[in-house]
């Protein structure tokens, strides 16, 4: 583990001290943490435009905001302004391909922060979000609602003072929320239109989504949307387990393709102890995640394509899928909940037939997406439904804060994999599809697309699969053989202070992100220097698509409004955690 | 057709077995006796409708028990329906929140009688590892369960087994006393619905207690191992 120190990597900081002297300060990050500035509370909004505006800066679009409750660090971390809470907010420039974190700290008698909802659009769930479990309030906030827990809920969850296992009753009248799009425009509509509930149970809705119409006729003139019917609380969880504990939380934020939320959070976590990988890990985490890759797509579109009637497709796309599990159940022993991913490597080595195993489902799989491409993506009846519905603008994909295939539809080329490879992701040969239309359609052949690119960087994978261990030999982080546990006593107290006290992540701070299936899945990670995560906050790619939708159908008919919902590819593990 | 080859024909009419236990043979007669109960359930056992109540992971597996390489239909219980007016059978398939909770059991009481609930995945059967500050701790503080299907996700084979012992449950007439026993009780008590009351059922649930500091315990379900060994209480 090498120690650098840590030092401002934020590159418009001369602008900045000119602009707000004194008021906002570019801070210290440590390894491979993004660039850091923090902000006066009162400031915040000036900042806000400032950032988004400016030629220098240009951060249009906002990935997440996080909040922390520092109360319980350790003394010496203790921050010096005595503030309690901290937001911090995570911007992304599509124009300068960059990353900031800009912090603003809340005292406890008054945690309250400027709304930068009219800065970036994409920041109203995230307060909500922000305010529900943590208590921060912000002003002028256009609908400061509970938005995860329910309404008979007291008290904010991620604070460090909420006990973990206090549950609240929660009945019938605390999820109906009689004012959920009841909004309109003027009296007569009033009379004329009808309100329409549509999930949680609602097939369309996979059980967990929630969204409530008014409609006109068949036309829907306001829409609102719900979600937390899945909230299972794995931030508070995550803090009360050892780093490599979290591994099998990870896979069920986003269970459609757990490969890779779990590489994502080991790299995080590798990232902060500066701990290398040996080469064959990073490219089975690449090969494995393609296939996760393709088999969220798959069922995306499967699950899709028989909300809106296409039942035939379904049982091609779930064969490929059930290929791809036999895979995956030869490596890790489960199919879907891998937790493959270890910190320093992988749990095991892979099968060995995995090259020609992996090769002959390529085969499989492909013929199978030929055939669903060739059902489907020329059929008139998909066409009506998907051509011109659910329309995004680019400029809209970005203030909602849209990222993955969904962005790319609305013909913004981010990829994560390209942007800011990782993992040799630099080395493989593929392309990132892009369609300009930004409609249910290109969102649709978006996915198609990429599950051929995928398959090619899996192919380059195969071909090029080192050999060698899959485990860093870093015995701080990963267990040692056990040839060495039996036989040298140093081996024996890696591994007892493995077992007993978890791995020792040093303090500090990261946000690191992956091209998750459904677009940037971040991990903000906060260590207090003992062997669990102090705080951890997902930025789920889902969050800020759902948070769309409401905006997205109003206009459309209510069957529009499922083929939407389908092609968002909504998956509540990772929207609600 | 000759006179001897007619007589080895069923006769038109004729009914061959199944017949209950225990019930004098009708081969070669053109009626059946049987206990109407047995036939009944019988007919109920192979003929479930299921319904999934699916929200989390384990629905994706559910998913895959349906479709073309586990097929369920071979068991009599592919007929999917999403309306629980069609449905006689509920499999929970997923992690089951507090916000979550009054629909799933909306859901249920929608159902016409005779209904079953299989409880799929650690998650419905008791909160799995998520014990946490919004998620129910086992849909039996809600529901009456059936058959639990443990593990995270079950795999497919272990789903279908639980829908073959669920069939011999029905079969064997032993769930209709279950049912009587666990009487459910309106899911609004008292005033304030934040007050520490069971909620859902008589006895069975006390999500709101005050706790001590660190993991709470959980009184009431204290005969019940798999509900209090979760993971943080064996710290
Ligand atoms: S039991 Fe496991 S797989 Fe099933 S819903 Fe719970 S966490 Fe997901």
């Amino acid at each position: 583990m090498s120690t650098d120190a840590p030092v401002s990597t934020v590159s418009f900081a001369p602008v900045l001290e000119r602009k707000f002297a004194g008021r906002a300060r570019p801070e210290a990050s440590g390894r491979g943490d993004v660039p850091t500035i923090s902000v006066d509370p009162a400031s915040l909004h000036d900042v806000a435009l400032f950032l988004r505006d400016d030629p220098s800066t240009r951060f249009d679009l906002l990935l997440d905001v996080a909040s922390i409750d520092r109360s319980k660090l350790p003394a010496e971390q203790l921050p010096r302004d005595g503030k309690r809470f901290q937001a911090s907010y995570i911007l992304y420039s599509t124009r300068r391909n960059e990353h900031l974190r800009v912090k603003a700290a809340v005292p406890e008698a008054r945690p309250s922060l400027p709304s930068l909802v009219d800065v970036w659009p994409a920041a109203n769930w995230f307060e909500r979000e922000a305010w529900d479990l943590m208590g921060i309030d912000f002003e002028n906030h256009p609908n400061q609602k509970r938005l995860l827990t329910h309404n008979g809920f007291v008290g904010h969850a991620l604070r460090k003072d909420y006990e973990a296992g206090q549950r609240w009753l929660c009945t019938e009248e605390d999820i109906l929320q009689t004012d959920l799009a009841s909004k309109t425009e003027t009296a007569e509509d009033a009379f004329e239109t009808m309100t329409l509930n549509f999930g949680p149970s609602h097939p369309a809705t996979h059980g967990t989504l929630r969204a409530v119409f008014r409609l006109d006729g068949e036309t829907i003139v306001a829409a609102e949307g719900e979600c937390g019917y899945l909230h299972r609380c794995f931030e508070k969880m995550s803090e009360s387990h050892t780093y490599s504990q979290v591994i099998p939380y990870t896979d069920r934020l986003n269970y459609c393709s757990p490969m890779i939320n779990g590489n994502g959070y080991a790299r995080a976590v590798e990232q902060m102890l500066g701990v290398e990988i040996p080469p064959r890990a990073r490219a089975v985490r690449v090969i494995l995640s393609e296939f996760s890759r393709i088999m969220d797509h798959l069922v995306c579109i499967a699950a899709n394509l028989v909300d809106i009637g296409a039942l035939t497709n379904f049982w091609f796309l779930f064969q490929a899928r059930e290929e791809i599990y036999g895979l995956l159940e030869a490596c890790c022993g489960a199919r879907l909940t891998s937790s493959y991913a270890r910190i320093g490597g992988l749990s095991n080595d892979v099968p060995e037939n995995f090259v020609e195993w992996s090769r002959r489902l390529l085969v499989e799989v492909k013929k199978q997406v030929d055939e669903v491409d060739r059902l489907v993506s020329r059929n008139g009846i998909a066409m009506k439904r998907l051509r011109g519905t659910g329309l995004v603008t680019k400029e809209n994909a970005i203030a909602w804060g849209f990222t993955g295939p969904c962005l790319r539809a609305s013909g913004v080329p981010y990829d994560l994999r390209k942007d800011k490879p990782y993992d040799g992701y630099e080395t493989y040969d593929f392309d990132i599809p892009v369609m300009n239309d930004g409609d249910n359609y290109s969102r649709y052949y978006v996915r198609m697309e990429e599950m051929r690119q995928s398959a090619r960087i899996i192919e380059q994978g195969l071909s090029r699969l080192p050999s060698g261990p899959v485990n860093s030999d870093d015995y701080r982080v990963v267990l040692p053989p056990k040839e060495m546990v039996y036989n040298e006593m140093e081996g024996l107290i890696y591994h007892f202070k493995l077992v007993f006290e978890g791995i020792q992540v040093p303090a500090g701070e990261i946000y690191s992100s992956t091209e998750g299936a459904n677009g940037e899945l971040g991990y903000s990670i906060v260590s207090d220097g003992s062997g669990r995560p102090y705080r951890i906050k997902v930025r789920p790619p889902c969050f800020p698509l759902f948070a769309a939708f409401e905006k997205m159908v109003v206009g459309g008919m209510v069957s529009d409004a499922v083929a939407t919902l389908g092609l968002l590819n909504i998956i509540a593990g990772e929207l609600d955690r | 057709m000759s006179d001897s080859k007619s007589a080895r024909l069923p006769v038109a009419g004729q009914v061959v077995p199944p017949l209950g236990p225990g019930m004098p043979s009708t081969a070669g007669a053109d009626f059946l006796t049987t206990k109407l109960d047995w036939l009944v359930q019988w007919a109920h056992s192979n003929s479930l409708w299921p319904i999934p109540f699916g929200t989390a992971c384990c629905a994706i597996e559910f998913m895959s028990v349906v479709s073309s390489h586990y097929d369920l239909s071979r068991f009599g219980a592919e007929v999917v329906r999403f309306s629980p007016r069609q449905a006689d059978l509920m499999i929970v398939a997923g992690t089951i929140t507090d916000k979550q909770a009054p629909v799933l059991r909306k859901i249920y009481d929608q159902m016409m009688e005779p209904k079953w609930v299989i409880s799929m995945g650690v998650c419905a059967c008791t909160g799995g590892f998520y014990r946490a500050y919004h998620v129910v701790q086992g849909i039996d503080e809600i529901v009456p369960v059936d058959v639990y299907v443990a593990g995270c996700p079950p795999t497919p084979e272990n789903l279908m087994l639980g829908i073959i012992q669920l069939q011999k449950k029905i079969q064997s007439g032993e769930l209709a006393r279950h049912r009587e026993a666990k009487t459910l009780v309106p899911i609004r008590v008292g005033e304030d619905p934040r007050i520490s009351i069971p909620a859902y059922s008589t006895g069975v649930m006390a999500p709101h207690r005050p706790g001590p500091p660190g993991f709470p315990e959980i009184p009431e379900r204290a005969e019940d191992p798999v509900a209090t060994g979760g993971p943080e209480k064996r710290r």
